[in-house]
């Protein structure tokens, strides 16, 4: 078993002060760090094969390098702490339990792109998990380890901490940038990529909280024992947020090819109560559901996972039990979309809606035979054809829960209701008060 | 697309930030290359000034950002978290997203609704309580969950959660003591 990497400090009830930090160990790999070339820096990142772990799982070092050397404009790190995702609870931890790792793992990032901002965009009901983090910035300030002249390198950075105010699409990373400029947060059309023209018009890295706080054990350990973890194409480790019906939800490190629900009882103590599993939704709510013998023959790796037709996500795993019904947790999903879409696209703004309509239709009894066939012909039209992936993350889960549980859909529309008794046949069948 | 009605409220008196928040809101400005980009910060000391956002204090923000009135009104009209009417003393967030489904905050719901007698969106008479179902706190280890008092309230369950509300409902301090006894 590995040891676990990000959360190898968590269980120390001081370890949020610098103090304990530096006695485990904290901030001891910086100094050396400081020595190398920052294109090494990034080499090493890149050798050591980390993704983000915000959602997307692409390559960090790679990212890095997407961002210009000679520009005469300042740079700028953007760190995603906007957990939205449904299921995902696991960067709080480490702005909670482990602050220094991120703020360490920050100042890797920045010396290695030639960034002297960081601007940290944590989501607004955040309120325990921003103070804790800012008190750590306020003590890496005033103990030399962020300001002018770092630990006297010569290196120069700026960490803010910038508190959201409720909206899901500022974790996509536009739209984090469109917010953080203080704008409403609706996600540019890329390219340009934030590499090359990110927050006040200036090439920007936008990471994860989880995948700054790898880079510490990284850079301590080196490339090749980060890469020596998990498989040939998921390297290292990854907190999974498990929760639904299971004994123990909670946070838990993973390496990467590792046996799915293997995993997933071995950690939480498997599904409550004794009952019997359903299903499991493995990278957040929107990736594709699995089934249960699906979760229990699948590898947890980003491509073992994307071959089951699901993906990794921000590793939010999320267990159905026997009990669970598919129907309303759809309708849950969909309501969760259409409350977060920011409304700039219409296939985004009107496909989250009306999906949401007639699961919630379904729900109520009130379906009609053709609603399941009709919501399946929706979903190829909201995917691919919006700035950003909020219109694919409901028709993903959408068409996955009908196709995999569509007894269950079937099992509450009213048969005795042929379609011709209906005000609108072959159309959107509208409720009285459905508009 | 619903990010909450605004119906913005004027006080019909002037706003200017306190002398605290005007000290933070100058060591607010030279951290940001823009006035524009102090918007969010600068509306959240200003609801933190009066419980919620007023036509006046918006026109404020505006007017020391040099921006446009429009453009914050924008801004707030967009995020939930503004809230340009008063809520409740005590305003609770439950989440209402799949894990806080799965794990019962319907029932939670439905015993707000008994108890305090309001419905999402709704604040009581005496403006102690208010209630808001929210999507995704991320939090989804402790479903079901709320945010209450600047401050979140987790493995909620109906007793639990009315053991709570009576302790607001009797002054007493609910931050201080243990639900889970």
């Amino acid at each position: 078993m590995t040891p676990p990497i990000i959360s190898m400090r968590f269980d120390n009830p001081d370890n949020h002060r610098l103090a304990a930090y530096v006695a485990s160990g904290g901030y001891r790999t910086l100094p050396k760090m400081f020595g190398m070339k920052p294109d090494d820096v990034i080499d090493e990142v890149k050798r050591s094969g980390l993704r983000g772990r915000g959602g997307a799982g692409f390559p960090t070092g790679m990212k890095w390098s997407f961002v210009p050397k000679s520009t005469d404009k300042p740079k700028y790190l953007c760190v995603n702490a906007d957990e939205g995702e449904p299921g995902t609870f696991k960067d709080q931890l480490i702005l909670k339990h482990d602050p220094h790792a991120l703020i360490e793992g920050i100042i890797t990032c920045c010396y290695a792109v030639g960034i002297h901002t960081a601007y940290v965009y944590v989501r607004g009901e955040y309120d325990f998990p921003i103070a804790r983090f800012s008190a750590a910035v306020a003590e890496a300030y005033a103990n030399g380890w962020l300001g002018k002249n770092i630990q006297g390198s010569g290196f120069d950075l700026d960490v803010v901490v910038h508190r959201g105010a409720g909206a899901y699409i500022c974790g996509e990373e536009t739209g984090l940038i469109e917010s953080l400029e203080g704008k409403k947060g609706q996600p540019r059309p890329k390219p340009p990529f934030p590499a090359v023209v990110g927050v006040f018009g200036c090439p920007t890295v936008v990471n994860n909280v989880e995948t700054l706080a790898a880079l510490p054990w990284i850079m301590e350990h080196g490339a090749s024992a980060y890469a020596a973890i998990g498989t040939e194409k998921s390297k290292g480790t990854m907190l999974f947020s498990i929760s639904g019906m299971v004994e123990r939800p909670g946070v838990y490190e993973s390496e990467f090819g590792v046996n799915l629900w293997d995993f997933i009882e071995t950690s939480t103590g498997g599904v409550k109560d004794g009952k019997q599993l359903k299903a499991v939704i493995p990278g957040g709510s929107s990736s594709a559901i699995l089934t249960a013998d699906e979760a229990r023959a699948v590898k947890l790796d980003y491509e073992s996972i994307a071959a089951a037709g699901s993906m990794v996500g921000s590793g939010a795993i999320m267990v159905l039990d026997e009990d669970t019904c598919v129907v309303k947790a759809l309708e849950v999903v969909l309501r969760f979309y259409a409350h977060e879409s920011c409304g700039q696209c219409p296939p985004c703004r009107e496909g989250t809606y009306w999906m949401h309509e007639i699961v919630s239709r379904i729900r109520r009894g009130k379906g009609h035979v053709e609603d399941i066939d009709l919501l399946l012909s929706i979903c190829p039209d909201m995917m691919g054809r919006t700035v950003c992936v909020l219109a694919d993350s409901a028709a993903i889960p959408a068409a996955s829960y009908i196709r995999k549980f569509r007894h269950e859909f079937e099992a509450y529309i009213d048969k005795a209701n042929p379609p011709e008794r209906r005000l609108h046949p072959g159309g959107v069948n509208l409720e009285a008060g459905a508009m | 697309m619903s990010h909450g009605s605004h119906a913005i409220a004027s006080t019909g008196k002037p706003f200017a930030f306190s002398p605290e928040n005007e000290k933070r809101f100058q060591e607010l400005l030279p951290k940001y290359p823009t006035r524009r980009a102090v918007v969010l910060p600068a509306l959240w000391l200003a609801q933190e000034q009066e419980g919620h956002l007023t036509v006046e204090s918006m026109e404020y923000v505006a007017e020391r950002l040099e921006q446009p009135a429009v453009t914050v009104f924008a801004v707030v009209e967009f995020y939930t978290m503004f809230k340009t009417e008063a809520v409740g003393k005590h305003h609770l967030q439950v989440c209402r997203t799949l894990t806080c489904t799965m794990r019962g905050c319907d029932d939670l719901q439905t015993m707000i609704e008994r108890k305090l007698g309001i419905g999402a969106g709704e604040k009581t008479a005496d403006g102690k309580f208010s209630v808001e179902m929210v999507e995704c706190l991320g939090a989804c280890g402790a479903a079901p969950v709320m945010r209450m008092d600047n401050r979140y309230w987790e493995n909620l369950t109906v007793d639990k959660l009315e053991r709570i509300i009576d302790a607001c409902r009797e002054g007493r301090d609910p931050a201080s003591e243990d639900f889970d006894r």
